[in-house]
């Protein structure tokens, strides 16, 4: 460590950890960022295709299709991977699974068939086009699903049908349940943080404990807590039940639905509001509120107009993290979220793990990342002019 | 406030405060239940000693996946806690020597994996190590597990840092000590509690880590978050609720540790 280059020495010092989250952080990003616009699949499978129809002006049915297309069946057929393009196809256009079998059966046993004379959709120019976009390594079909968005068969970009919209109502969905669960942190948290800050040495270290216990146990524990309180034959149920509160038909539904979702969400989330906010109030000058008190000005005046103002900085840091945080949670929706209480995450795992449209789950962590790079750039900047940083 | 707004006030917090912790004590008297319910039995209610067991306690004890699980656990944390304390601890003290600008765009980078939501780095990283063939491996869980718990010891070192004096070194360098023993024997026992409370946060990190290990575990790499993750979604039995019990006293034991780390650093900080 040179006194005279400390700057080279600070490089490196830095350089291990940055080159580490390079490459297993930042290299993953990319990686899905990738995946979300780059499916080589079909392609792969398909490459005479490919290469057949990159130079084709689209219009008419291609001359060399037909041949480049039975060259790739009999290939992937020799291979045994007709399943897998036959499926994969499909995900394009239902329909084009049967039309891939068929073809595979027939040129199996007769190669020369002609393409339309097994079936007449292969003269249809439509599904040329569609072969010709699916067969290219480079798609955004992925990321206009994720918008539910889709291409027709002419090139438009136009809405899903009704049926098959799901993805903006749960990208809405989920900033409207982070929205929520930082109004109702915000709503028990102030307060908090304020007995907090006022309390005296001891009262102070319970309630900072008391944050604390919740803040560092296991997600999973907490989640496990909260389901055996609320669910239906759980620790609230049967006490409600017991004091004849509610009869044995009125149990409360308060877990596995949105409800237990949003009250699990809070609790983890409460502490990331507090926290902030009470190293806030803690150094505040107790001399700005009693200077408005001796002035006179009514205990509320001087809350709404003196303090609640000096610790916006605190609502403003303690709200951006719970919201930011609440728009990629995971565990706790999957955990007690039930079928209606789960959020754009657990989307993005259900084709991760379930559906295996790996292309679909990178393009909607493409967009949740965009959204919450978005919200950690602009927001802090939002809040600063809009004076908002006493 | 007049008196009854402030007893008002105080009873709100109460509640706020019952809000936050009584769900974790709940579990605390139904892990003794001797039946499979996630509820009281009325024995247990009439605190009868009978009505209480230890058969969760007895079966995770027993359980080999339990128990595999818990070594998997620790032996990922073994790993990622020095390696996080290191790479994290170099950081910190190599960030304040850089100039503004670099400093905040590096500060950046390293805080990246605390802001991406984790879904979205465990996608990632399954997509990068699966043409590597790492996805049911050890190590793939360790890279990701560093990456999230070096960010941690950063700040934690990068906020002792700010109350070291650079003259010291400087005093020492004059005294004659060559740099590598003067970061030994004067750097390093002044920011050591913060590499502790770092190792600590990074030890938790990875202990409590469910979604990196949902991606990219196999069954021979489930570790503790995982093994309560099935017992809390596939066949909900209560020994979840000795384990979670137990990771609770865990807790409350290593924030005791932390709080008395912390009380250290403020009476070497008077003393200085």
């Amino acid at each position: 460590m040179n006194a005279a280059s400390p700057s080279r020495a600070g490089w490196a010092l830095v350089l291990p950890l940055v080159a580490f989250i390079a490459i297993a952080f930042l290299a993953p990003i990319a990686t899905m960022l990738l995946q979300s616009v780059h499916d080589p699949e079909i392609a792969d499978l398909m490459p005479r295709t490919r290469e057949a129809l990159a130079r084709w002006d689209g219009i008419s049915v291609p001359q060399n299709g037909a041949q480049a297309v039975t060259a790739d069946l009999r290939a992937a057929s020799a291979a045994n991977q007709i399943s897998r393009l036959a499926q994969r196809l499909n995900r394009e256009r239902s329909g084009f699974r049967a039309l891939i079998d068929v073809t595979a059966r027939q040129l199996d046993r007769n190669p020369d068939t002609e393409l339309a004379q097994i079936d007449p959709g292969w003269s249809d120019p439509d599904l040329w086009r569609l072969l010709a976009r699916v067969t290219s390594p480079w798609t955004g079909q992925h990321l206009l699903n994720a918008l539910d968005l889709t291409v027709t068969a002419d090139g438009a970009i136009v809405r899903q049908e009704e049926a098959r919209r799901l993805y903006v109502d749960l990208f809405l969905r989920t900033a409207w349940v982070a929205a929520l669960v930082t109004l109702i942190c915000a709503l028990l948290g102030y307060p908090y943080a304020y007995a907090m800050a006022a309390a005296g040495p001891s009262l102070r270290a319970l309630l900072l404990f008391l944050v604390l216990l919740p803040f560092w146990t296991s997600l999973l524990v907490r989640a496990t807590a909260w389901i055996v309180l609320l669910q239906r034959r759980g620790v609230i149920n049967e006490g409600l039940l017991a004091m004849g509160v509610i009869g044995e038909t009125g149990r409360l539904d308060m877990i596995y639905n949105m409800t237990g979702t949003i009250i699990v969400m809070v609790h983890v989330l409460l502490p990331f509001f507090v926290l902030p906010l009470y190293s806030v109030m803690a150094g505040l000058p107790a001399s700005y509120v009693r200077a408005s008190a001796s002035l006179g000005a009514h205990p509320l005046r001087t809350f709404a107009r003196v303090y609640l103002p000096l610790t916006y900085p605190g609502v403003a840091a303690g709200g951006l993290l719970v919201f930011i945080l609440s728009l990629g949670y995971y565990v706790t929706p999957a955990l007690v979220g039930g079928r209606t209480g789960q959020l754009i995450s657990n989307q993005i795992a259900f084709h991760m793990q379930r559906s295996l449209n790996w292309g679909l789950a990178a393009a909607l962590g493409t967009l949740l990342l965009l959204a919450v790079l978005l919200l950690a750039l602009t927001l802090p900047r939002l809040a600063e002019r809009g004076g908002l940083r006493a | 406030m007049n008196r009854l707004a402030r007893l008002g006030f105080y009873l709100l917090c109460g509640l706020i405060a019952a809000f936050l912790v009584l769900p974790l004590l709940v579990i605390v008297p139904l892990s003794f239940n001797p039946e499979p319910y996630f509820s009281f039995t009325p024995a247990m209610l009439r605190l009868d000693p009978m009505g209480w067991s230890l058969r969760w306690y007895r079966e995770i004890a027993e359980s080999a996946q339990w128990r595999l699980a818990l070594r998997n656990s620790l032996s990922i944390a073994a790993v990622v806690t020095p390696l996080a304390a290191i790479l994290g601890t170099m950081a910190a003290l190599g960030l304040r020597r850089l100039p503004t600008r670099p400093r905040k765009m590096v500060a950046v980078i390293i805080a990246s994996p605390l802001v991406v939501p984790v879904i979205l780095f465990a996608t990632g990283i399954y997509f990068f190590l699966a043409p590597l063939g790492l996805t049911q491996s050890f190590t793939g869980i360790i890279l990701a597990h560093t990456a999230l718990a070096a960010p941690y010891v950063v700040v934690t070192v990068g906020s002792t840092l700010t109350t070291f004096d650079e003259r010291l070194l400087r005093a020492a360098s004059i005294l004659g000590s060559p740099p590598l023993s003067a970061f030994l024997k004067v750097t390093l026992p002044l920011i050591a509690p913060g590499i502790a409370s770092g190792a600590l946060f990074a030890f938790v990190t990875s202990f409590d880590e469910a979604v990196i290990a949902l991606f990219l575990a196999g069954y021979d790499q489930r570790t503790i978050p995982l093994q309560m993750w099935s017992g809390v979604r596939d066949q909900l039995s209560p020994a979840v609720l000795a384990a979670a019990t137990l990771m609770v006293l865990l807790v409350t034991i290593v924030m005791l540790a932390a709080m008395f780390i912390a009380r250290s650093v403020r009476s070497a900080g008077a003393r200085r």
